[in-house]
């Protein structure tokens, strides 16, 4: 065995990288050889499947498009574009990951526009000393939540920042997509009368996440709802119901969004908390947390704003649909006061459905 | 304030100072410290992660019988 | 779920109302003050208060943690928490409590002190043994409900030689209160008292027996459902309409007369009473809060730290002292709404959803409406 290294060095060879063990560097954003070897390693080849055709191998700073009409149907439908940031403790969680939600969040911005989604745009912040072996089970979720909601992931870019000043990783999602011709949807256009509509059940997404805070944790066979809602969309959109507003209750939950619907139409509600459904488990968790399922977010549920003649078309189209099994009339709009939610509650009193205040903290009092 | 809860307890550790709460199918580890005795399948009001006192169920059902009595005795007499 | 859902039915909500209705005495006003946050959290959150008889009027109490607690006691949190190398715990309830200069221990933690939110006290033990090179101070409020687990904890520090933990003492006292408010010099007029759910878990329902024998005056102690509430209101304009004056219970299920005998020895064994405390809204009250035991006095943060209290005013327009006291409503302070919201509170009244202002603001606001209509 002989100790002199070999001086015929092997041109352009780079070990590979270790997603078994490895972390990130911050030469992996440098935009050096770490930098391309982490995007043909862990991106390209994920995100390539989500596009089949479209990757080619120039590193140009943009995707080239196809010419319009993107797809059959859509001629001379508008463009819709959408802008997500993502930023979940933890990472991975019960029915979906930091992955998954990016993809969803924004492919469902689309949809509560009337759009088909078509096109994404990713850039990631990642913090050095993540585990490599987190950022590819990341970007395969990505991919796989890309590839079942027909979306395909034409770009992106990478960024490392330095330990400590990001909570692992975070995802920005851009999207583009194309609404039916005709298709007009704005949290504007609730008209007194109307009937509220809801997909299903409220507070799953936030009370799986909060499940696995640190602190907090505690069992409850509780999953993100976290789902691309497009296809829902689409089949609600076939029945030709006269709908007015989607949107999709994230952050701040559905009584949040509702009072931001009844704030931008200039409207006010009255909901019937009975017709609301709770998953029993989620309720029981908030309960002991101090919180209301109605402020806690979802990821793959949907409010319809429809004239009230269709309501019950509509709603048997959403039923008729694995996301909208759960659908619901909820309530309807009402003239005024305006910007004001009301419900019955459940217990046959009246109240006030308010905006989220603050950030849903657990409290004892 | 104090915003508590009932839960049966499913699970009494060796020290019998910490145990596991069911409520509606969320389950927590809490603190039995205050309790005197517990027993499986005992309810027990839970504030910030400890049993404060057992839940009487006996007496719970008779608060609620006691509804219901009141209830009977408000209906609309029969024709 | 079991023990909660049964209590929240809304037919038997009906019958409840009609037996009300029925019952009280049309010509006359019933004012019962419902002690704690907890009732009027649950008169607000499951529009009780649409389902009682006119005649019936509650007036919301002081019995809220976070709404007693004066601006000084916040400054005195933040400017512990602001010390080098101190990890702040807390409630989540606390965080954003108005203090000086337009801060709170959010706002603090804004500017770079580590506070950090638990679920219980042991969660602070917790964040004691990962960090033994930090101080880490747990910020205990509440009544006598939430002073034995901080018992219980500031115990096994001491078992386990956790040096690096202290407690800011916040506990204060449900009798004192409802004797300040009984007390004061022009006093609130009141027929009837619902008593706290969870306090008299601990302390039994032997305390309030003054209230009745001495002021003559009913008390019904309550669970915190919508039903153990009305059906306590009802107790009361029964006790109002025979002319008595006793302490009833309609929460045998949890309280019995005489208390948690563990829980309040424990107590006992770790804090002792302050000479005087100060409240917001009642002012400095003797006997009413509690402090570490002089054997536990190397865990009291304040003695750790020397941290004084400084007495802070409220804003010169806010009602909170008034609606603690029963003087006031919520909307009848001119900051109601206006610049005072849940968003960005002025008074302690707005910060807790239990407190009367947050509780009106969030869930009762439509009835004004319809008055005004």
């Amino acid at each position: 065995m002989s100790d002199i290294p070999s001086t015929a060095a092997k041109p352009a060879y780079v070990r590979p990288l270790d997603l078994k063990h490895g972390r990130i560097d911050l030469t992996h954003g440098a935009g050096g050889r770490a930098s391309h070897q982490l995007i043909e390693t862990v991106f390209r080849p994920a995100f390539a499947q989500t596009w089949p055709g479209g990757w080619q191998d120039g590193g140009d700073d943009g995707a080239l498009l196809p010419d319009m009409p993107l797809t059959p149907g859509t001629a001379g439908g508008k463009l819709v574009m959408a802008t997500d940031a993502h930023v979940v403790s933890p990472l991975f969680f019960p029915g979906g990951d930091i992955g998954s939600l990016a993809v969803h969040g924004t492919v469902n911005d689309l949809a509560m526009m009337g759009a088909r989604p078509l096109y994404l745009s990713v850039s990631f912040i990642l913090e050095e000393g993540l585990p490599l072996s987190e950022l590819q089970r990341v970007v395969q979720s990505m991919a796989r939540a890309a590839r079942e909601a027909e979306v395909a992931i034409v770009a992106g870019d990478t960024k490392v920042v330095e330990r400590g000043k990001a909570d692992g990783l975070y995802i920005s999602t851009t999207g583009l997509g194309q609404c039916r011709p005709g298709v007009q949807l704005s949290g504007r256009l609730a008209q007194a009368g109307d009937a509220v509509l809801l997909s299903g059940t409220v507070g799953d997404h936030g009370v799986a996440i909060l499940s696995q805070r640190e602190g907090l944790r505690f069992d409850a066979p509780i999953a993100s709802d976290c789902a691309a809602l497009h296809g829902l969309v689409a089949h609600m959109l076939d029945t030709g119901a006269a709908l007015r507003v989607l949107r999709d209750p994230t952050r701040g939950g559905l009584a949040t969004t509702l009072n931001e619907i009844a704030v931008a139409s200039g409207v006010g509600m009255q909901l019937d908390e009975s017709a609301i459904a709770v998953n029993p488990t989620v309720a029981a968790a908030c309960e002991f947390m101090g919180l209301d399922p109605l402020y806690m977010a979802n990821e793959g549920k949907l409010i319809a704003i429809c004239a009230a003649s269709d309501a019950e078309r509509l709603l048997n189209a959403m039923r008729a649909h694995p996301l909208g099994r759960q659908a619901c009339h909820i309530g309807h709009v009402t003239a005024g006061p305006a910007g004001q939610v009301r419900m019955r509650t459940t217990f046959g009193g009246q109240r006030m459905l308010d905006w989220l205040m603050g950030e849903p903290l657990p409290r004892i009092c | 304030m104090c915003l508590a809860l009932p839960a049966r307890v499913i699970d009494i550790d060796a020290t019998r100072q910490h145990g596991t709460v069911d409520m509606g199918g969320v389950r927590k580890q809490v603190s039995l410290a205050l309790l005197d005795e517990v027993q499986l399948d005992d309810y027990v009001i839970v504030h910030v992660g400890y049993a404060l006192t057992r839940l009487d169920q006996d007496e719970a059902r008779q608060t609620l019988a006691l509804f219901a009595q009141m209830a009977a005795d408000e209906q609309p007499s029969a024709p | 779920m079991k023990y909660v859902s049964e209590f929240r039915d809304p037919q038997l909500a009906q019958q409840l109302a009609q037996a009300m209705a029925n019952e009280v005495h049309p010509d006359r006003l019933y004012r019962f003050m419902e002690f704690c946050g907890g009732h009027t959290h649950a008169l607000a959150r499951y529009g009780v208060l649409d389902l009682l008889p006119s005649q019936v009027q509650m007036i919301h109490g002081p019995g809220c943690p976070v709404c007693v607690l004066p601006i000084g006691r916040i400054d005195m949190a933040i400017e512990v928490a602001r010390r080098p190398g101190v990890i702040l715990a807390s409630y989540g309830d606390t965080l954003r409590i108005p203090a000086s200069k337009g801060l709170s221990l959010m706002g603090a933690r804004a500017q770079g002190a580590d506070v950090r939110v638990v679920y219980s006290v042991d969660d602070a033990l917790q964040l004691a043994r990962t960090w033994p090179d930090r101080e880490v101070v747990f910020l205990a409020i509440g009544f006598e409900t939430t002073t034995p687990p901080t018992a219980v904890a500031i115990q096994t520090a001491r078992r386990e030689g956790l040096r690096n933990f202290s407690v800011l003492c916040n506990h204060v006292l449900t009798p004192a209160a409802m004797h300040a408010i009984l007390d004061q010099p022009e006093p609130v007029a009141l027929d009837g008292l619902v008593g706290p759910a969870h306090v008299s878990t601990i302390i039994g329902s032997r305390p309030y027996e003054v209230f009745a024998s001495d002021y003559h005056l009913p008390v019904v102690i309550a669970g915190f459902e919508p039903l153990d509430v009305m059906q306590a209101v009802l107790m009361l304009i029964r006790q109002v309409n025979e002319g008595r004056a006793e302490v009833e219970n309609e929460f045998t299920r949890a309280v019995n007369r005489e208390g948690n005998a563990r829980a309040i020895a424990l107590t006992d064994e770790v804090f002792a009473l302050r000479d005087q405390f100060e409240w917001r809204g009642l002012g400095s009250m003797p006997h009413s809060a509690l402090r570490l035991g002089d054997r536990y006095a190397d865990m009291d943060a304040e003695l750790r730290f020397a941290l004084s209290t400084r007495v802070v005013p409220d804003h010169p327009r806010c009602e909170c002292g008034p609606i603690l006291r029963g003087h006031k409503r919520p909307q009848d302070c001119v900051l109601f709404g206006t610049i005072c919201t849940p968003d960005q509170p002025t008074g302690a009244c707005m910060v807790s959803s239990e407190g009367a202002c947050a509780a009106h603001y969030r869930y009762g606001r439509h009835q004004a409406d319809e008055v005004a209509a």
